[in-house]
């Protein structure tokens, strides 16, 4: 959607609801530190839900302007101050991401809950302030204009995530959550690089101002280099994704949820800004081939091994592995062979509605996971038997997921193979839509390994270890139904994600 | 060689210095180091590059100042929270390693039971 009238950048009418977006988990977080003890829960529990209105007030306010929200902090412009940006894009990340940490809250109240009367405990108080300051972080990511800004939330991110890994202080979380932070080190140092070779080469780091001067020399191919691979780290696309499945794995169902469904998308973001916004131009067909590669061993690699996995739990990490490879596909299929530039819609909307449609199915069967191992004490696939029979609304919630994992209509799945193979086709790359079939048929397998034992009768009748509270079955539920029916949107203004971006402006004002 | 050339190459010079020592050392402890080295000379590509800026008859660009500050700041608190965890593994098991063999030893001991 071009839109011109959008330079100069000044803060648009409603562009506070931006900083309203960053302060309050910023203050949720330091007021629970003051207050301390159970008032942690009860300020997230406020104010997450309020985060999704304003979510939503952001959404529906680019959508009827068409343009984006701007807010210029202290009224210094850039290249001196900082920008804060919402176009489609964020703002649709902002509300799904917003979903996803409300469904989390819910579910997470009977794990990290403090019962009235009861003792209050280290890990629900460290819990929700980390909930809290993972939104933040997400919140600055799809807000943030300036790589610089970029870099201290994604490193806010990293802080507010290693932690939930090993939140109950076993060993072997212990050793995921030290694995975890060593590569994310070495991805937010690499970008850091990055950054400083692009302020040397441009004396900004202002994405809009950057886009207009970026040429392709090397110093900038270097920065660029050096950063894609920082996030590719960060994002775990194979070959760095060895960090994830033991953290992802080992973590508390409501952390494994978060973790799989937001954080690794915060990144993946950052890789989309990049290379759509700052330097549509750049990639060029090698790398983007290249790109696209990566992502397909990932969506081969991650399904094989999940396929061999034992513990439900460990298969879902990898299927995050795979699924985080269709992200990557979008890069060999945006790029338009004419112009050299990645465009952006089409593929770009594709790959935003996978993450999307995976951000709410992964935590809905990370919830499902968590639920099933607290029945049975244990979540080893074979010895699932009749815990279909036990928990229905568990199983089903996993069931739908994967059915949005798989693609099968009407779930966002579908919807974006749907786009991406379309766009396979338009841009005569075969080989591509061989890969995402391929990865829809091994999702189908393990889906099925999965269910197959769930629904299977088991020998002697099955005792719970612990009632499971029907509110944290409908919390994996509603995610899921979610996904499921994401495909709908489809049917409404899909190009919403398409508004106010960098490229469309370009295009528009030429 | 001026100034800034030449801490410019000691800028590189630490980061390839850090990058080995991060991805060749097993211990925890090295790796640490070594991100501290390479973020070291991170820094000194900053204050290169607000050397190089200076251009225009200012001491230095203040602004990748600014931004290094932010940086040595995230980077010491990444350092506090890795020492931490380090120090809890030790704790837990009575050794701080990642290496393969300690994870290779729980998948046996997982198998024998």
């Amino acid at each position: 959607m071009p839109d011109a009238n959008l330079l100069p950048d000044a803060t648009t009418t409603d562009g506070v609801f931006l900083v309203l977006a960053i302060v309050l988990p910023a203050a949720g977080v330091l007021l629970s530190f003051v207050l301390g003890g159970r008032y942690a829960e009860r300020i997230a529990l406020v104010l997450l839900p309020s985060g999704f209105i304003l979510a939503t007030i952001i959404l529906v306010d680019v959508w009827q302007s068409g343009h984006r929200l701007v807010y210029i902090v202290g009224d210094w412009k850039p290249p001196l101050g900082i920008a804060l940006r919402a176009d489609g894009l964020s703002a649709a990340m902002m509300v799904v991401m917003a979903i996803v940490f409300c469904a989390v809250a819910i579910f997470a109240y009977a794990d990290f809950g403090t019962r009235a009367g009861s003792a209050e405990a280290r890990a629900p108080f460290a819990f929700w302030i980390l909930l809290m300051a993972i939104w933040g972080a997400m919140n600055l990511i799809f807000l943030g204009g300036d790589l610089f800004t970029l870099y201290v939330a994604l490193e806010l991110l990293t802080f507010a995530a290693v932690p939930l890994v090993c939140l109950d202080g076993r060993a072997e979380t212990l050793q995921a959550a030290l694995r975890y932070l060593i590569f994310a080190l070495l991805g937010s140092i690499l970008y850091l690089v990055g950054t400083a070779l692009l302020y040397g080469s441009y004396a900004t780091l202002d994405i809009v101002l950057l886009s207009r001067q970026i040429r392709a020399e090397p110093a900038t191919l270097v920065a660029a280099a050096l950063m894609t691979i920082g996030l590719f780290a960060k994002t775990a696309l194979f070959p760095l994704h060895l960090w994830l499945p033991p953290a992802h794995a080992g973590a508390p169902a409501a952390a494994s949820a978060v973790l799989s469904a937001v954080v690794v998308k915060g990144s993946f973001f950052l890789v989309v800004r990049l290379w759509f916004d700052v330097m549509p131009g750049m990639l060029g067909g090698a790398g983007a081939q290249l790109f696209g590669a990566l992502g397909a061993a990932a969506i081969i690699f991650g399904s094989v091994v999940a396929l061999q996995q034992q513990r439900l739990k460990l298969l879902i990490a990898y299927s995050t592995v795979a699924q985080i490879g269709y992200l990557f596909l979008i890069f060999p299929l945006a790029l338009d062979a004419a112009s050299g530039q990645l465009q952006g819609s089409g593929a770009l909307t594709g790959g935003i509605i996978q993450a999307i449609s995976h951000a709410t199915a992964k935590a809905a069967m990370f919830m499902a996971a968590g639920l099933i191992y607290a029945a049975l004490g244990h979540d080893r696939i074979a010895e699932l038997g009749g815990i279909a029979r036990a928990l229905p609304m568990t199983i089903f919630a996993f069931a739908l997921g994967g059915v949005s994992l798989i693609g099968l209509p009407p779930s966002g799945g579908f919807l974006a193979k749907w786009i991406l193979l379309e766009a396979t086709v338009a841009t005569g790359q075969w080989w591509w839509a061989l890969v995402i079939l391929a990865g829809g048929l091994f999702t189908s397998c393990y889906m099925f390994i999965v269910l197959s034992r769930a629904v299977a009768p088991s020998g002697a009748p099955l005792k719970l270890k612990t009632a499971v509270p029907k509110y944290q079955e409908a919390a994996a539920l509603a995610l899921a139904l979610t996904s499921l029916l994401l495909g709908l949107v489809a049917l409404g203004p899909i190009d919403i994600i398409e508004v106010g971006r960098p490229d469309s402006i370009m295009v528009g004002s030429r | 060689m001026n100034a800034a050339t030449l801490f410019g190459l000691c800028g590189a010079a630490l980061v390839g210095l850090g990058l080995y020592g991060l991805v060749t050392n097993p211990e925890p402890l090295r790796k640490i180091l070594a991100f501290n080295l390479l973020g070291s000379g991170v820094f000194l590509v900053f204050g290169v590059v607000a050397k190089r800026a200076a251009a225009s008859g200012l001491g230095g660009d203040p602004v990748p100042q600014a931004m290094v500050i932010t940086a040595i700041v995230v980077a010491f608190a990444a350092t506090a929270m890795a020492i931490a965890l380090v120090l809890r593994l030790l704790q837990e098991t009575g050794r701080s390693t990642l290496s393969s063999d300690t994870s290779a030893a729980t998948d046996t001991a997982g198998a024998d039971s």
